[in-house]
């Protein structure tokens, strides 16, 4: 069975935790279509967590069509995410490869250029809610 | 499990300007809040802002000074049978007799308690390894917990109040506790109602949030609402307070530039649109330590409700 956790100090809303490691685990193969998440009260009791927002993180994966409820049984993993490709991996690497170079060219540091990467990924996640 | 979509079933807990003196001391004033059935409420507030008073006239261990408090749609009166029978209650230092076994204590709970269950009682306890003929005093602190957990479940009351019940407990044997509040509000749909000082450990917990201070409600509401409400700013030191898109709530200033906690007001300009200020969502801990920290008696009311209202914003601002 399907085991979630949470860290209480990452900042990120407890719902989502438990989202993005139902995400994650689809991407990483850890997860199946057909496989039973652990019910509500299992998953309350296992990490001491509010079963309202247990309902909230598997809502939220229903709605993204990755799991399903069937009454009385649980709720299922209906879906799948399908992990890049290699190719796409290389691609997109060589590409940022390109990028760190001429950020490495005009100056920024390590330090400068990870600050700047938060901070267009904040931007556009802003711009999708 | 479900909250609030009883179809007009009564909240289980409803307050409107309740409040309790001591002699010429008010312990609590204008209370004016609501907890729906089903939610886990988060009672936050340094020692003497009220919490165990409040706690008490809902349980109906104290009448109330002045104001209404209903539970489950039923005004409660101190000492009635009914109150008493609506809510259980974990109280801080887990009282239970020493010289008593388990067993004991549980057919205590079972001779004062109408609607007692013991097999709630006994099926918990067991799961947890505790020995029924073991006496109190034999007991880790945190067995002496779970004890007093179960004997609250097992009367079965639809409102589960705990003061500070892990407060004098280690992690673990906090955790385990926390693990078996939550499966029972899984379970049996109890509302519950806890009173901490660990902000830390009540994100996790709590889909309800209530905020005192000196004896007033500073903040109370759906955590995801109240958490919405927020933005947290980076803005040049010079920003003057009127220029802020809500009500300020707390103010951090630095050399150049100044961190401030507002709560929005959608009849200002929005923060997105000033260039150069930072506008970043809110974390529950930094939410209620931001609360915490606002001087006593600047909330006449519920700012929560006040958030809502429409009109402008008076000065309601603190540094």
């Amino acid at each position: 069975m399907f085991r979630f956790r949470l860290d209480g100090a990452s900042g990120v809303p407890p719902y989502l935790q438990l989202v993005h490691q139902v995400r994650q685990s689809l991407l990483l193969g850890y997860l199946r279509e057909g496989d039973r998440l652990p019910t509500v009260k299992d998953v309350a009791g296992d990490l001491a967590i509010n079963p309202n927002t247990v309902v909230k993180a598997y809502r939220q994966l229903e709605h993204e069509g990755l799991a399903g409820g069937r009454p009385g049984q649980g709720t299922f993993i209906t879906g799948t995410l399908s992990p890049a490709t290699p190719d796409t991996h290389n691609i997109l690497r060589a590409s940022l490869e390109k990028w760190l170079r001429e950020a490495h060219a005009a100056g920024l540091d390590d330090e400068a250029v990870t600050a700047l990467i938060a901070v267009a990924r904040n931007d556009m996640n802003k711009e999708k809610v | 499990m479900t909250q609030g979509d009883g179809g007009g079933s009564p909240p289980a807990l409803r307050t409107a300007g309740l409040g309790r003196r001591y002699g010429h001391v008010w312990a609590l004033r204008d209370c004016t809040l609501t907890v729906p059935a089903g939610a886990v409420a988060g009672l936050v507030g340094p020692n003497g802002a009220g919490k165990t008073t409040l706690l008490q006239m809902i349980i109906g261990l104290l009448q109330p000074t002045e104001g209404q408090l209903e539970v489950f749609g039923e005004t409660s009166h101190a000492n009635s049978t009914d109150a008493l029978a609506r809510v259980s209650y974990v109280a801080q230092d887990h009282p239970l007799y020493r010289d008593f076994t388990v067993a004991d204590m549980f057919h205590l709970g079972r001779a004062m308690n109408p609607s007692w269950d013991q097999g709630v009682a006994t099926t918990r306890i067991d799961a947890l390894g505790i020995p029924l003929k073991r006496k109190i005093k034999g007991l880790s602190g945190g067995q002496q917990a779970q004890v007093s957990l179960a004997m609250a479940l097992a009367k079965r009351a639809p409102l589960l109040a705990l003061d500070e019940p892990v407060s004098s407990l280690d992690p673990i044997a906090r955790l385990d506790f926390m693990r078996e509040v939550m499966a029972a509000a899984a379970d049996t749909g109890v509302t519950v109602l806890i009173a901490s000082h660990v902000v830390s450990e009540l994100e996790r917990l709590c889909d309800w949030l209530i905020v005192l201070t000196g004896g007033r409600v500073q903040l109370a509401g759906p955590v995801d609402d109240l958490l919405t409400a927020h933005q947290l700013l980076t803005v040049p030191r010079a920003t003057r307070d009127a220029e802020l898109p809500g009500f300020l709530i707390h103010r951090a200033d630095s050399d150049r530039h100044s961190t401030v906690l507002v709560r929005t007001d959608p009849a200002r300009p929005a923060a997105q649109e000033r260039p150069g200020w930072g506008v970043e969502p809110v974390g529950f801990e930094q939410l209620v330590l931001a609360y915490l920290q606002r001087p006593p008696g600047t909330a006449a009311d519920d700012p929560a409700q006040a958030a809502t209202r429409p009109g402008p914003a008076t000065k309601e601002v603190t540094r």
